[in-house]
């Protein structure tokens, strides 16, 4: 009797602590404001996403959807804290609270959106699975591999997207299995294999580092689907609006032609989408609890999809990937915004 | 028998049986199959040297700014060369590395100061570095006060943060092993029991388990206005953690010393602290020396596991750099020069700890 008369009075006294966590997580644009910076979960090292320069700054395009998300929230692209995780931690530090957004390459899945405790907000770069091949093979399609020995990596879905693929097709291959990114092209160097197949982004990357990177193509076919994109807490919809539309209105800005270098200008354009996008016709970042100039702030600070997809991964970078699929709709890819209206 | 004539002078020795040759014909040169030995030893030598000599030096290029600079004949040092105060500070703000320069040659003349023998005030010199310099070096570092501003941790790494994690490590889990291994020996039962829950609960989890806890896991019993900074949660775990190996190193060292030597200082009419601290743990801790740095070194190569739970220490942010597109593909260098720094390092606390043994030898070694 007594003895649970003590069990309850400490549950009583313990129940209100172990609230306030649940209560106090779910506001965080307000934290974000109160703290003045956005905690933004990234990756250590991936070249294109996100890395540091020689002057101590993260550059990449993951790393620019988080400078966006803070010129939205804070009207100031630099207030981004960048943590970078572990690919075993990031999920943890999302749910704990140590990130306020999670944007490192992580690949949106159905398990992963539904029992992690987490919500994708969409796409910042469709990923798949592609083929590198020696350009004197003279190859132009990966229909044409039958019989190559082909390098992979141990312990990713590229090996299992890799036998599935060649099944279905009819072809045989060989694999030849690495543990790194840098193992697998030293050995597609070294000739041990005639094909490195990866994610289409690290094959660019990979390429690069070859003595000569024009002895290697990428071939076209991408054979899965890999979209990576931000994500954030479930149980906080404001906060999970924020992030999704600073990406929309980077898609918006590209597809209005607004960008970094003439955003200005167009503050007098008399296009009514424009006019909305930049705050001067109603006021929808309101309604999130931003200022009205919030997308002008992302793309005045940061650019518009474009300006962040060139100066990362495509012609402005080192990798040049080709837009492809993350081209916009209306320019044959899928990348496609809902109207801000 | 007379002998008439002079006495032969005396001669030097065979130049066969002295000098350089000598050695070469007894140690190297003794008969065919040594000999064959000798000869297979020095080609594998000069297979592995000359090649490794003509990347490191001869074929390496030294001078520029980007990648373009190196041949790729050789090593690439441009690359850590242009990335060398982000392997030695980390994201430190560049206007702000003199503070952190006056707090390495603090750390570097103190640690001198008190390893080389001659100099004299020495109990002061320790005084000042346990108590005044870790307060120094937090107000230096962190910012905050005299309007110093403010460089929050996750702006610190590199070879520093290596430094301050392996130091404080091993700061802190001296004396915290040391009471351990004492309360383990202890005849209360509750100190005996806590000591040996606490050693075997550290000992038995992985290091990677603790700062993946302390990094992830901990936030979540927190509220969520109440964050312990990231750094701090890995030091007090590589702590804790460190202090329980330590604790058996010494519970070792105390295991070896006679017991009479305890009794007759208990006949002289000590306490229990002073038979401890003047009798027991003086031949203790001399003789574990060599343990007692084993578990330093090991924990200084540990550090690098904060790389998991997103700090850059040395490894980490050269593993960083090797991401930047500029400078892609130059993992040999970077893994040299990370190697090259943690020799340096691990071999001069071996070395140190070899001259702590000879000038403490007094007689007990067998």
């Amino acid at each position: 009797m007594n003895t649970t008369r003590w069990l309850g009075l400490g549950i009583t006294l313990l129940a209100p602590a172990l609230w306030v966590p649940a209560t106090a997580m779910a506001d965080t644009l307000e934290n974000v404001q109160a703290r003045d910076s956005v905690r933004c979960g990234v990756n250590a090292a991936q070249p294109g996403f996100s890395s540091l320069d020689d002057n101590d700054q993260y550059r990449g395009l993951d790393t620019d959807v988080c400078r966006a998300i803070a010129a939205a929230a804070l009207g100031d692209a630099s207030k981004v804290n960048f943590v970078p995780l572990d690919s075993v931690e990031r999920f943890a530090a999302l749910q704990s609270g140590e990130v306020d957004v999670l944007s490192r390459t992580t690949t949106w899945t159905s398990s992963r959106d539904t029992t992690l405790g987490m919500n994708f907000t969409g796409v910042s770069y469709y990923d798949g699975q592609a083929f590198m091949v020696a350009s004197d093979l003279g190859v132009q399609s990966a229909k044409e591999l039958d019989g190559a020995a082909v390098c992979t990596q141990s312990g990713t879905t590229s090996e299992l997207n890799l036998s599935d693929y060649f099944r279905i097709n009819n072809m045989t291959y060989d694999a030849v299995v690495f543990d790194s990114p840098e193992q697998s092209i030293a050995g597609f160097e070294a000739g041990r294999c005639d094909v490195l197949s990866s994610d289409a982004s690290q094959l660019y990357a990979q390429r690069i580092q070859l003595a000569d990177p024009n002895m290697a193509v990428v071939l076209p076919e991408i054979i899965s689907k890999e979209p990576l994109g931000p994500a954030v807490r479930q149980g906080d919809d404001q906060w999970f609006n924020i992030v999704k539309w600073s990406l929309f209105a980077m898609l918006n800005a590209e597809e209005l032609g607004v960008s970094q270098a003439n955003v200005d200008e167009q503050l007098s354009s008399d296009n009514p989408d424009v006019m909305r996008l930049l705050g001067q016709d109603g006021d929808f970042g309101e309604a999130m609890g931003l200022q009205t100039d919030w997308a002008y702030q992302i793309v005045k600070q940061v650019g518009n999809y474009a300006d962040i997809y060139d100066r990362n991964v495509g012609t402005g970078s080192d990798f040049k990937i080709a837009r492809g699929l993350n081209a916009l709709w209306k320019d044959g890819g899928i990348q496609y915004a809902p109207p801000i209206r | 028998m007379i002998h008439n004539q002079t006495m032969i002078e005396q001669r030097p020795a065979p130049s066969s049986s002295v000098g350089a040759v000598a050695w070469l014909r007894t140690n190297l040169f003794n008969g065919p199959i040594n000999t064959i030995f000798t000869l297979i030893g020095l080609y594998i030598l000069y297979l592995l040297v000359v090649p490794t000599v003509q990347w490191a030096f001869i074929n390496a290029d030294w001078v520029g700014t980007t990648r373009d600079d190196c041949s790729r004949e050789g090593a690439c040092w441009v690359f850590i060369n242009a990335r060398l105060s982000q392997f030695i500070y980390g994201l430190y703000p560049s206007s702000e590395i003199w503070r952190a320069n006056i707090v390495f040659a603090m750390f570097f003349s103190l640690i001198g100061w008190l390893a080389i023998p001659r100099l004299p005030f020495k109990r002061w010199v320790a005084i000042f570095a346990l108590i005044v310099f870790p307060v120094i070096s937090f107000v230096l570092l962190y910012g905050g006060y005299f309007d110093l501003p403010k460089v929050p941790t996750h702006r610190w790494g590199g070879l520093m943060l290596t430094l301050l994690l392996a130091t404080v490590g091993m700061v802190g889990a001296l004396p915290i092993g040391i009471v351990l291994a004492l309360g383990r020996r202890s005849n209360m039962p509750i100190v005996k029991s806590f000591c040996v829950v606490f050693i075997e609960f550290w000992r038995g989890v992985p290091l990677i388990t603790v700062l993946f806890m302390a990094s992830v896991m901990l936030p979540l019993f927190l509220p969520s206005d109440m964050s312990v900074d990231r750094l701090v949660r890995a030091l007090i775990g590589l702590t804790l953690f460190q202090s329980a190996y330590m604790a058996e190193v010494i519970r070792g060292g105390l295991q070896a010393i006679p017991k009479g030597q305890e009794e007759a200082a208990a006949a002289l009419g000590m306490t229990y602290w002073k038979r401890m601290g003047l009798i027991i743990l003086p031949q203790a801790l001399k003789m574990m020396i060599p343990g007692i740095v084993n578990t330093f070194i090991s924990l200084f190569k540990d550090t690098t596991l904060v790389m998991i739970i997103g700090l850059f220490d040395l490894l980490g942010i050269v593993q960083a750099a090797l991401a930047d597109s500029r400078w892609l593909g130059f993992s040999l260098e970077g893994y040299v020069f990370a190697a090259f720094m943690f020799w340096v390092f691990c071999f001069s606390m071996s070395r140190y700890s070899q001259y702590l043994e000879r000038k403490l030898h007094t007689g007990h070694k067998r």
